[in-house]
C-alpha cells in the first residue's frame, strides 16, 4: 500500500506569518493590548533616547586633562574617566611595575584563547585548561606579587581597580566551583558524617551575608589568631567570598546532580565503574551542563558581588571610582564614574552570559536519553 | 523464529555453576519483596523469568550484580560470594553485563564512546584498542553506521541494541536482561530479540526478565514464574507452557496469552 502513496506535496505558508511582516505581526502586533503596548513602548523610547545620546555623545566633552575643559553644559565629563583611567584599572599599583599586570594579562589571553578556538581538538583543549589552572595562577601571583626572580615587591594593599576585581572574582570563580561541585557529592553522599558536614557548612555560609562574612574576616579574624601572625588582607577575603560562593554553587550543582535519573547511576555501576568515575565521567558531566545556567548566574553574582570588600578597605574598580568621585578637584562627577563602572561590570556580565549560551548550545546533544 | 532452534535441540549444558542463590529474602522497610529465591544458573544456561509486575522478578537480577542489596541468603556469582566490599561487587560487575528496560546510554556521549567507556576506565585498555573492540560489537549488533552519533539521535531498538553491544565490550560472562523490549514498539520488538537470540546462539549464559514468551519457548532452557516475591514454577519451556501446575502460573498464561 505505501509503494502507491503519493503525499500532497507541501504549500508555502501564507505571507504574512514569515519573513519581516510575520515577525512584526507576531511579536509586536498580535493583539489590541499588544498594539497599545507597541505604541506605549516606541513613545517612551522616543522620549528617552534622544536626551540620554546627548549626554553621553553629543554633547559630552572627551578632551582635555582637567575639569576646566568640562564647563557645565549638560553633557557627560568623560575626561574624569580618561585622566583617572589607568588609575581604575590597576589601583595604587606602582606605575612602573604595571607592565606585569599587562604582561600576565597577555599571557592570560594567548594561552586562553585556543580554548575558545572550535577547530581546537578537545584533547589539547583538556590538557591546556587543566594547565591554565594549575600553572597560571602561579605565574599571575609571582607577577602581580614580585618579590622574587628580581621583581620589586608590591603589596596586596596596593593591588587595586579592575586589576583587584578581576583577582577576586578569577579566584573566587575557580576556587568555588570545585569546592561546591564536592559539597553537592557530600551533601548526596550515603555517609552520614560526610552527608552532615556538608549540610551544616552549607546552611552556615548559605545563612550569613556577605557583608558579615567580609567583616568578621578582617575584624575578627585576627582576634583569634596569635599576636604578631598577621594574615594577608586580601587573602582572607578571598577565602571568605569563595567559601561563601562555594556554599551557592554546591546547591546549584545539586540540582542538576537530582535531574540525573537514576538509571544513569545504575548502567554505570552495572559497568563495574567506581564511585569516583561515575561521578567524574557520567553524572557530572551531565549534571553541570543541566546547570549552566545556574552557574553563571552564581559567577555572575560573584562578580559583582566582589564590588562589597570596598567595605573592608580595599580598593577594587567600584570603590576606586568612588574613591576618585570624592577627589575635590573632581568633585560632581560621580554619575560618570558610576556609569563607567557600571559599564566595566555590565560588559564582563554580558560576556560570561553570551559564552555560557553558547557552551550550552555546543554541549547539546540532542534529545535526553 | 524456526522450530528447529526450539529447546529440544539445545546442547547439554556442562555441569560448572555460574550463579547460586540460596535463600534471599529482601525487604524494603517492612515489605517483604523477595521471599526466600533459591536459583542455581549453570554456565550457558538462559533463563527467562516472567511473572506480574511487582511480582519480584527485575529485583531478583538485580540482586545478582548487587545493584539492590539483600538481608538474608547468599549468592555466588562465578565462585565468588557477594559481599558488601565495595571492591570486590565492582569485580563482580565486571563480568556481569545487564541491559534494562529503559536502555540507560550514556546521552552525553556518543554511541561508541558509550561503548569504549568501561573498556577504558575500568579494563583500562587503550583507547585505540578499546573503540576497536566497540566498533566488532556494534557491527555485531548491526549499527556500526551509527557508531558517532549521540543516543537521543537513535530509535529505542537501536539504543537498546547499543546497550546490549556496550555491555559486551565488558565481555561478560553473565548477561542480565531486565524487560529489555517492554520500553519498544512493537517493530522495533524483534531487532532486540534477534540480537538476544545470536547471544544466545554464542552460548552465553542469560537471565532475562521478558513478557516476550515467543522468546521463552524458543530460547530459554528454563522458565521461572514469580508471584509476590517467590518462585512459584520452574520448569522447560515445552513443559512449563502446555503443563503448568500451579492455578496461579495457570491464570497468567491465560491472561497473557490471550493479549
Amino acid at each position: 500500500m505505501a509503494e502507491s502513496h503519493t503525499p500532497h506535496p507541501d504549500l508555502p505558508p501564507p505571507v504574512s506569518t514569515i519573513g519581516v511582516p510575520g515577525w512584526l505581526r507576531r511579536n509586536l502586533f498580535s493583539s489590541p493590548l499588544n498594539i497599545a503596548l507597541t505604541i506605549l513602548a516606541a513613545y517612551l523610547l522616543y522620549i528617552a533616547i534622544p536626551p540620554l545620546l546627548r549626554w553621553v555623545f553629543w554633547d559630552a566633552h572627551w578632551r582635555g586633562d582637567s575639569r576646566a575643559d568640562c564647563p557645565a553644559d549638560g553633557g557627560a565629563c568623560w575626561v574624569f574617566i580618561r585622566v583617572h583611567f589607568e588609575q581604575f584599572m590597576y589601583g595604587f599599583y606602582p606605575d612602573e611595575q604595571r607592565w606585569r599586570v599587562k604582561t600576565a594579562l597577555a599571557v592570560l589571553i594567548l594561552s586562553a584563547a585556543p580554548l575558545f578556538i572550535r577547530s581546537v581538538p578537545g584533547k589539547i583543549k583538556m590538557r591546556l585548561g587543566l594547565g591554565l589552572l594549575a600553572v597560571y595562577p602561579v605565574i599571575a601571583f609571582v607577577l602581580f606579587k614580585g618579590g622574587v626572580l628580581g621583581l620589586p615587591a608590591v603589596d596586596t594593599s596596593k593591588w587595586g581597580g579592575l586589576l583587584l576585581t578581576l583577582v577576586i572574582a578569577g579566584v573566587g570563580m575557580t576556587a568555588a566551583l570545585p569546592l561546591g561541585v564536592l559539597l553537592a557529592l557530600g551533601r548526596r553522599s550515603q555517609l552520614p558524617a560526610i552527608q552532615t558536614l556538608c549540610v551544616t557548612f552549607i546552611e552556615f555560609w548559605r545563612g550569613v551575608p556577605l557583608i558579615t562574612v567580609l567583616f568578621m574576616s578582617s575584624v575578627m579574624l585576627p582576634l583569634f589568631l596569635p599576636a604578631g601572625v598577621s594574615f594577608d588582607k586580601l587573602l582572607r577575603a578571598l577565602i571568605g567570598i569563595t567559601l561563601f560562593q562555594a556554599a551557592y554553587m554546591a546547591e546549584v550543582v545539586r540540582g542538576g546532580l537530582q535531574a540525573i535519573p537514576k538509571g544513569q547511576i545504575e548502567a554505570a555501576a552495572a559497568l563495574g565503574l567506581g564511585y569516583w568515575k561515575t561521578m567524574g565521567l557520567i553524572v557530572l558531566p551531565q549534571a553541570l551542563k543541566l546547570v549552566i545556567p545556574g552557574i553563571v548566574n552564581t559567577f555572575i553574582a560573584l562578580f559583582k558581588d566582589t564590588s562589597l570588600v570596598l567595605i573592608i578597605g580595599l580598593f577594587d574598580l567600584m570603590n576606586i571610582v568612588h574613591n576618585a568621585t570624592t577627589n575635590p578637584d573632581w568633585l560632581g562627577f560621580s554619575t560618570e564614574g558610576y556609569v563607567f563602572t557600571a559599564t566595566v561590570y555590565w560588559l564582563f556580565c554580558f560576556s560570561m552570559s553570551r559564552y555560557s549560551q553558547s557552551l550550552e548550545k555546543r554541549l547539546h546533544t540532542g534529545h535526553k536519553r | 523464529m524456526p522450530e528447529s532452534s526450539s529447546a529440544s535441540a539445545h546442547k547439554p549444558l556442562s555441569d560448572q555453576v555460574m550463579i547460586q542463590m540460596e535463600g534471599v529474602h529482601k525487604w524494603y522497610g517492612a515489605f517483604h519483596v523477595l521471599k526466600n529465591i533459591n536459583l542455581t544458573i549453570r554456565k550457558s544456561e538462559r533463563i527467562v523469568i516472567c511473572g506480574p509486575s511487582g511480582s519480584g522478578k527485575s529485583t531478583t537480577i538485580r540482586c545478582i550484580n548487587r545493584l539492590e542489596e539483600y538481608q538474608r541468603g547468599r549468592i555466588m556469582v562465578d565462585g565468588q560470594e557477594l559481599s558488601n566490599d565495595v571492591k570486590q561487587i565492582e569485580q563482580v560487575r565486571r563480568e556481569v553485563g545487564m541491559v534494562f528496560q529503559h536502555f540507560n546510554l550514556f546521552p552525553h556521549l556518543t554511541v561508541l564512546e558509550n561503548c569504549a567507556l568501561a573498556p577504558i576506565w575500568v579494563r583500562k585498555l587503550p583507547r585505540k584498542q578499546a573503540e576497536a573492540m566497540a566498533m566488532q560489537y556494534l557491527e555485531r549488533v548491526k549499527i556500526p553506521e551509527q557508531a558517532r552519533k549521540y543516543p537521543g539521535q537513535l530509535s529505542g531498538g537501536q539504543q537498546q541494541r547499543v546497550a546490549i553491544a556496550r555491555s559486551l565490550c565488558m565481555s561478560p560472562k553473565i548477561m542480565l536482561f531486565d524487560e529489555p523490549t517492554s520500553a519498544l514498539d512493537p517493530e522495533m520488538i524483534k531487532e532486540v530479540l534477534d540480537t538476544m537470540i545470536g547471544l544466545a546462539e554464542d552460548g552465553m549464559t542469560m537471565i532475562c526478565v521478558t513478557h516476550e514468551m515467543g522468546f521463552a519457548k524458543t530460547v530459554a532452557h528454563r522458565v521461572i514464574f514469580m508471584d509476590s516475591g517467590e518462585i512459584i514454577e520452574e520448569k522447560p519451556p515445552e513443559e512449563f507452557f502446555t503443563h503448568p501446575e500451579s492455578e496461579r502460573t495457570k491464570l497468567f498464561l491465560s491472561q497473557i496469552l490471550h493479549n
